[in-house]
């Protein structure tokens, strides 16, 4: 498993890590994220081809802060190795600099991953599309999931919520709809 | 004389008759929002039978619904849902704060969690419990209707 790695990723993109658990492990350098990524995809022996989950994690008084962990799954397609392979990739990203590449181009299931990313640890992913909060409201301030956030904040709560149309699109609603009876 | 006496007739006053209906036929909104709405599902069915107390049915429409059963935690992201919804139920309307998260927040101690829906909505009857058992709901039914009998019609 280990040698095979060595042979088809970049050289110097990637070490191994220790896993408790037994699962293979590589920490990959931020600037060799998405080739890499797309030699575990694309190499015939290897055929990452499944997304499971983008995790991150802040471990704040380390440096770098933040390590952000794709889990991937090679779904043993007949001619490739029959049984499923697993593999952990980890990325270290600095608390100064939070952003990574974004990897929409090798699997487009990292999206709301990504901007799950985004909403909890405030990991900015560059040249995503559609970088907005997905679990929290659009208008939350800070990251909860970071280790200095306060998580028993104390503050009122929003009961009221604007229409998501404009006044104008209203109006031109209402009397599109008003033509359509006038003409039966 | 004696003939009128014979007319099947009983008197009462409006605000008692009012009350009586109101209290008899409480059609509550599905608002499940947590594992509390299992057990909410749970009184509605055979076992526990809610129409004993005739609340037994369940709208999917803020619209037809006279009570709004508030079952688990409230997100803050769903406040703003929950009150449109309540905006949009007729008068009389009624809210039962089901569980402990509804009422209080329960574990969810955070950021995310509004600590009691009271803060949302104006709630009647509270029912504790991690879920309340279904008899806990049908006894925070059966004081909402105690509650609704002995109501004002005016102030």
């Amino acid at each position: 498993m280990i040698t095979d790695l060595t042979a088809y990723l970049p050289p110097g993109s990637f070490e191994h890590a220790q896993s408790a658990d037994g699962m293979p492990t590589i920490y990959v350098r931020r600037e060799h994220l998405v080739e890499t990524m797309r030699a575990l995809r694309d190499t015939p022996a290897l055929r990452y081809a499944f997304l499971a989950d983008i995790v991150g994690v802040d471990y704040l008084p380390r440096e770098p802060r933040f390590e952000v962990i794709y889990l991937l799954a090679s779904l043993g397609a007949p001619g490739y190795g029959e049984a499923v392979k697993r593999l952990r990739v980890k990325v270290r990203v600095p608390g100064e600099d939070p952003s990574l590449p974004t990897v929409l181009d090798v699997w487009p299931a990292a999206n709301w991953a990504e901007r799950e990313l985004w909403d909890m640890l405030g990991i900015r992913v560059d040249e995503h599309p559609d970088l907005r909060r997905i679990l929290m409201p659009e208008d939350w301030e800070g990251f909860p999931g970071r280790r200095d956030y306060p998580v028993q904040i104390k503050e009122p709560v929003k009961t009221y919520e604007p229409l998501q149309v404009s006044e104008e699109e209203f109006v031109a609603n209402i009397e599109a709809s008003r033509d359509r009876s006038r003409k039966h | 004389m004696s003939e009128h006496l014979e007319i099947p007739v009983l008197t009462t006053t409006v605000e008692k008759m009012v009350n009586w209906a109101r209290r008899s036929s409480i059609w509550p909104v599905t608002f499940g929002l947590a594992c509390c709405a299992i057990e909410m599902m749970a009184m509605s069915a055979g076992r526990y039978d809610i129409a004993r107390f005739g609340a037994e049915v369940f709208r999917g429409s803020p619209r037809q619904s006279d009570l709004m059963i508030v079952a688990g935690r409230l997100s803050r992201k769903m406040a703003p849902v929950l009150r449109r919804i309540y905006d949009q139920m007729p008068e009389p309307k009624y809210v039962i704060s089901m569980g402990a998260c509804a009422s209080v927040g329960g574990v969810f101690d955070n950021y995310a969690i509004v600590q009691g829906v009271d803060q949302v909505v104006p709630v009647d009857v509270f029912v504790p419990g991690c879920p309340p058992r279904p008899e806990s709901l049908i006894y925070g039914i059966v004081m909402l209707q105690r509650k609704i009998d002995h109501m004002k019609l005016s102030a």
